[in-house]
Parts: C-alpha cells; sequence; structure tokens
C-alpha cells in the first residue's frame, strides 16, 4: 500500500508502587493507606515464604511430594488475591500458595494436597476456589467458563486465574482470553513472569517485548506490573477486578517477577541458570521493600518482625504437625468419586482392592 | 404417527432437556442461528436464546475448557464438536480435567458436561469427517461413552446423559442421522446408561456391535437366520463404562462372539470385549473370538471408504467363520 493509514495502535503500562529499596514512588492507592491493610500483606508475604521453606524441609526429608516453592514470586498471588472479594473465584496453577492462604486455604488442607492426599483439593474456608491446575495454562479456559457462569446468573462476582509465562505460549490461554474478549467476561488473567519455564528463559518463550501484549490480539486490556510490589500487584488487579464485576469485561495483568528457587524440588537449576544471574534479583525480591518502606514510615518495627516470625513459624509448625498426624484415606476411597454412582464394573474393581489390597485379581472371571 | 430421525431424536432429547432444566446450555460452533451443520440444534436458538444456544468462537479446546468451568461452576453445557476429526483438542480438557474433578476434590467439585459429536463413515463426507475415535475415550477413568444407533436410544441415552452428573462424550453416527428412522414419542423418558441392548435374541451367535454397525450387524443376523445361524444382536451403545455382564451372558449361551466396530482393529474398544468374553465366558467358547472391524489404516476418502467399513458381507463371513468350528 502507498498510504497506509495506522489501523490501531496499542501501549503496554507498566505500574509500580514500591522501588526495590523500598521507596514510594507514587501516592498509595485509597484502599491500601491504612496501616493494618499494609502490614497484613507483609504478614502474608512471611507466611508463604515460611510455607514455602517448611515445604521444602518436609520435601527434603521424605515427608512430602515433590514441591513447588513460590520464594520470590509471593507478591503476585498475594497481591491478587487481596484485591479480590471472598465470593470471587481463584483459578491457579500450582505455585499461588500465598493466594491460597490468603483466600482461607489452611496449611494443612496445602500440605495435604502437596504430599499426595485428594482431600487437599478442596479449601473449605474458600469452597468456590479451583484446585491446583497441573497443566500449564489448561486452566485458562476453566476460568472462562465460571466467568460465563457468573455472567449468566448475573453475579457482580469475578474470576481471578494465575499462570505462568510459559503458560502464555500456549494455544489454550490465547483461546481463553479470546473467549474472555469476544464475551466480555469477568475473569482476569494475571501472568506470573518469573521469568523462567523450568530451564527456558523468558527471552526464549517468546519475541512479543511484553506479555501483557498478548491480551491486545484477544481485544481486552493487557498491563504490566511489578510483581515484586505487592502494593501495585493488589491494586492493578483491583482495578481490573472493579471493571469486570461492573459488566466491563477482561483483563491480562502481566506481574514481572523472578522465581529465586527451582523450578521444583525434583529441578536443579543450576544446570541451566548461573548463581551470579540470581542474585542481583534477590535486591529485588517483595518482602524486603515492604518491610524496608514500612520500617521507614515508622509502622514496622524489628519487634513486630520478630512477633511475626515466631508467630508465623509456630502456625506452620503445628500445621506440620497435624498433616503428618493425618490418617491416610481409605484406599478403596479411589473408586467412590470416578463417576456419581459406582458402575457394576467398577465396584468388582473396588471389592478386589477390599478383599485383597490387590487390583490385579480377575474381575470378570466366570 | 410419523418417523423421526436420529438427528430429529437428538433435537428433541435437547429441547426437553433446556425445557426442563434452565442449567443446560448448548455450545458448538455454529449451533446457534443455523441449527448446527447437521440441524441437531435447530430451532433452539430461537426458543431459548443466544444465552443458552451459544456460538462459539472456532475455538475446539476452547469449547471444551469452557464447559469445564461453566460444569464445575454449577451448569450442564452440552458442547458440540462438529465433527469427530475435530475433537482430539478437546481430550486435553476431558483426560486432564472433566473426567477428573470429582475425583480428586473427592467429591467437592464435579463436572457435568456433555461433548457431542457426530462419528463414523458411509456419507462420503470430506477428510477427517468419517472417523471413529471412540477408543481414544474409553480409556479414560471417570467418563462415559456413549454411541446411540437408533432415534429411541438417541432421545433416551441423551436425555439420561444430560440429566446425569458425570461427563460424557457422546458420539452419533453421522450416517444414522437421516439413515435411521422410527416412530417414537417425545415423553421424556429416559434410558439406562448402564446396560447394554439386546437388540435381538439368538442362540448360535452373538453379534456385538455399536453406532452404524447395528443396522449391519442386524442385517447379518436376518440374512443368515435363512441358512439356519440364530444370531443374538447387543448394542453396547454404553461403551464406558461397560457392561460386561450382559455379553458374557449371552456368549456363554450361543458360544461364538463376532465383535464388529467402524474403528480401527488395534487398540479399538473390541479388543476389550475379547478380553472381557474371554475372561467371563472362556469355557463356553466354541470357537475363537471374531473381530470385523476398520483396518489400521488412515481412513480413506470417500472413493475407497465402503471397502474399508465393515458391512453385513464381511460380518456374515465371520459368523461362518465361528460357526465352522462346531
Amino acid at each position: 500500500m502507498n498510504n497506509p493509514v495506522v489501523a490501531a495502535k496499542f501501549e503496554v503500562d507498566l505500574t509500580r508502587y514500591l522501588d526495590p529499596t523500598g521507596k514510594l514512588l507514587q501516592e498509595l492507592p485509597k484502599d491500601t493507606q491504612d496501616p493494618a491493610t499494609l502490614t497484613s500483606l507483609l504478614c502474608a508475604l512471611v507466611r508463604t515464604r515460611a510455607f514455602d521453606a517448611k515445604s521444602v524441609a518436609l520435601q527434603r526429608t521424605g515427608r512430602l511430594g515433590t514441591y513447588a516453592s513460590s520464594i520470590g514470586q509471593e507478591a503476585v498471588s498475594v497481591g491478587a488475591a487481596s484485591a479480590m472479594r471472598s465470593d470471587d473465584i481463584l483459578v491457579p496453577s500450582f505455585r499461588e500458595h500465598g493466594g491460597q492462604l490468603w483466600r482461607g486455604a489452611t496449611p494443612v488442607e496445602l500440605f495435604l494436597y502437596w504430599g499426595g492426599d485428594e482431600r487437599g483439593n478442596f479449601f473449605a474456608n474458600a469452597p468456590h476456589d479451583f484446585p491446583n491446575c497441573v497443566p500449564v495454562g489448561s486452566h485458562a479456559l476453566h476460568a472462562a467458563g465460571v466467568a460465563l457462569a457468573i455472567k449468566l446468573r448475573k453475579e457482580p462476582r469475578a474470576v481471578v486465574c494465575i499462570f505462568g509465562d510459559g503458560a502464555t505460549s500456549k494455544g489454550d490461554v490465547y483461546e481463553a482470553m479470546n473467549f474472555a474478549g469476544a464475551w466480555k467476561l469477568p475473569v482476569i488473567f494475571v501472568i506470573s513472569n518469573n521469568q523462567w519455564s523450568i530451564s527456558v528463559p523468558r527471552t526464549s518463550q517468546s519475541a512479543a517485548q511484553t506479555l501483557a501484549q498478548k491480551a491486545i490480539a484477544a481485544g481486552i486490556p493487557g498491563e504490566q506490573v511489578d510483581g515484586n510490589d505487592v502494593i501495585a500487584v493488589r491494586a492493578v488487579v483491583g482495578v481490573a477486578l472493579e471493571r469486570a464485576r461492573a459488566g466491563q469485561g477482561s483483563c491480562v495483568v502481566e506481574a514481572l517477577t523472578y522465581r529465586l528457587g527451582d523450578h521444583t524440588t525434583s529441578d536443579d537449576a543450576s544446570r541451566y541458570r548461573r548463581d551470579d544471574e540470581v542474585t542481583p534479583h534477590w535486591q529485588e525480591e517483595p518482602i524486603r521493600r515492604l518491610q524496608q518502606y514500612l520500617t521507614t514510615a515508622r509502622l514496622w518495627t524489628k519487634s513486630d518482625e520478630d512477633k511475626l516470625l515466631k508467630e508465623v513459624n509456630a502456625e506452620i509448625e503445628t500445621a506440620a504437625e497435624a498433616y503428618l498426624a493425618t490418617p491416610s484415606q481409605d484406599p478403596s476411597v479411589m473408586f467412590d468419586y470416578t463417576y456419581a454412582q459406582l458402575p457394576v464394573d467398577l465396584a468388582a474393581q473396588k471389592r478386589a482392592v477390599l478383599s485383597s489390597l490387590s487390583v490385579n485379581l480377575p474381575q470378570t472371571a466366570e | 404417527m410419523s418417523e423421526t430421525t436420529l438427528v430429529q431424536a437428538v433435537n428433541l432429547a435437547l429441547a426437553r432437556a433446556m425445557a426442563e432444566d434452565e442449567r443446560v446450555i448448548i455450545l458448538g460452533e455454529d449451533v446457534g442461528i443455523d441449527g448446527g451443520v447437521f440441524r441437531a440444534t435447530d430451532g433452539l436458538f430461537a426458543r431459548f436464546g443466544a444465552d443458552r444456544v451459544r456460538d462459539t468462537p472456532l475455538s475446539e479446546m476452547g469449547i471444551g475448557g469452557i464447559s469445564v468451568g461453566l460444569a464445575a461452576a454449577g451448569f450442564k453445557p452440552v458442547a458440540e464438536i462438529q465433527f469427530s476429526g475435530f475433537i482430539f483438542p478437546l481430550i486435553d480438557q476431558i483426560n486432564n480435567h472433566a473426567s477428573r474433578f470429582r475425583a480428586r476434590t473427592r467429591g467437592h467439585l464435579q463436572c457435568p458436561m456433555i461433548v457431542r459429536t457426530p462419528c463414523g463413515g458411509g456419507v462420503h463426507a470430506p477428510e477427517h469427517h468419517s472417523e471413529s475415535p471412540e477408543s481414544m475415550f474409553t480409556n479414560i477413568p471417570g467418563l462415559r461413552v456413549i454411541i446411540p444407533s437408533s432415534p429411541r436410544r438417541a432421545y433416551g441415552l441423551l436425555l439420561a446423559a444430560i440429566r446425569g452428573l458425570d461427563p460424557v462424550v457422546f458420539m452419533e453416527p453421522t450416517k444414522l442421522y437421516r439413515g435411521a428412522r422410527e416412530e417414537m414419542l417425545d415423553d421424556g423418558k429416559e434410558l439406562p446408561v448402564d446396560r447394554c441392548f439386546v437388540l435381538r435374541e439368538g442362540c448360535d451367535v452373538t453379534l456385538v456391535a455399536w453406532g452404524a454397525m447395528i443396522p449391519e450387524a442386524l442385517k447379518t443376523a436376518e440374512e443368515w437366520e435363512v441358512k439356519s445361524v440364530s444370531a443374538e444382536v447387543i448394542d453396547v451403545a454404553t461403551l464406558k463404562p461397560l457392561d460386561a455382564e450382559t455379553i458374557i451372558n449371552s456368549v456363554k449361551k450361543t458360544g461364538r462372539c463376532v465383535i464388529v466396530h467402524e474403528a480401527p482393529l488395534t487398540g479399538g474398544f473390541g479388543g476389550e470385549i475379547a478380553a472381557r468374553v474371554a475372561e467371563g465366558a472362556f469355557s463356553s467358547l466354541l470357537a475363537p473370538i471374531e473381530r470385523v472391524t476398520g483396518y489400521d489404516t488412515i481412513m480413506p476418502l470417500l472413493k475407497l471408504e465402503n471397502v474399508y467399513l465393515p458391512d453385513a458381507a464381511r460380518i456374515g463371513k465371520a459368523v461362518d467363520r465361528a460357526m465352522a468350528y462346531a
């Protein structure tokens, strides 16, 4: 074309309130000015890190299964969850312990899941939240489906779906964004961009300048936020949620953070990532900057810190003991929830388990 | 009373399910104003509106995943996948999510969703429009796999599937959409989803089939009756979970078993039925179990599809082989 015209133009904003040293860059959002709110966010970050540390310790001593630590990226899920109302719905992937704990999942429930007990996939205090989703990105569509259910019932609720940078390379994530745009669904997609999908860095994942801009193709707003700034995550997701609840549709929030640990306890990041790449990111992690801001603002003292650590560690230790003392499920339970009612065929297999704990008995023998 | 075709029966069941339960939502490509490419959802958009009869973006995995979310949040989505050749992007959602939700939450969440799709060959359709992928689904715990072979069974089984609480892949034989017709009542009565249907009683051989192979099996049974061979015909219809008992009891009576399906031989669901019969009726068998199936080839295009698809003559040869044993 000789005289091309600009058919469309887009920008991607990046929001940040606290710099890595804890310096306030702009006035705090209205609903985060209360000191009690600010300290509760710090408590949640510290509690998440304590939960992560205990989980890794339990795994290393053979008392938990493979575990995905969220160290360094706690502010993404805590910030997003703190912007939600209790009747909103969280649809997480598998590294959102902070958000789950904020919303009322108990450490015992989370230990149970990671320890290999399905009972940890339901949260009594957050009964509408979805369990973890392991197949990467496939839950983005569930979030869109739940959002459609909310919209059809005309409820003033919204859904928050969290997934990682790797998930944005998947078709199902794009399909979910596209549905959310086409049907104006009340769902917020939060990309917890921790820069690594196991061993593949963000730069190898996509040529896109930002991951937030993937929203633009779906016709929904996309923006970035400093994912190590819990105040910023809370503010940006909060605004998006208000729009969604008011019927104005979906949004993609790319939270920039960093995976300070291994992908999971089965991973050894030193095989593909140099320590000197990781070290500078410890200067940007979310807990220190909020702590420093609160200390400077005279809202937090060393004794507050000591008290918090003592409380949190005691809570997590008690939860770990309760988890370890939880009797296993009856083996036959695995048959009971496969179908709404136990089919005849499966009942025979269940009987075999009950009689001998062996599923290899002939099931239809004469 | 006028006759109803299988696709009309599907339409009647969908309309009744939507009228009796407002949680039932239809979604898929062209299911709205167009009424679906086979007209299975004809008239439903006008009657129930765009909220409940939803044209989706062209997005099969999306249809699957949205249905999982809808179902887990209390709705009863009935998704249509235009042709079974396009169902594969959904397998992730069906296998990893829909079929597992109840078990992995120990009953707290469940996923009562239906995925309807045409299946099978014999209508000279384009590439990817004639396959029979049922055995891709029968290995998935927690899922129901249903394939009706008549208008009444399509109606009664689809109603039961929608009223139930389990995820279901409901495969509708394209060849029978208008090829199968019978008088039937739109009476809201469902059929059991845990029993095979014995369509014809016999004492010499058991023909086990489903979908568009049922008319072929019935034809063989009639033709071989003239040769004094009495064939029992069982429509499996609800493949998963399998009612093995009805099949085993039949073979105990007849001593011979011929299994017929359109899908390829290797890994086909006929292998599972053969194993069950061998386990359950071994001492009654008078002949090796026969399988008459599609070949282990790519489904040919329309010029060769009738070479690929089993028919009454091929089934008859298998019956002859079985009868020759004793």
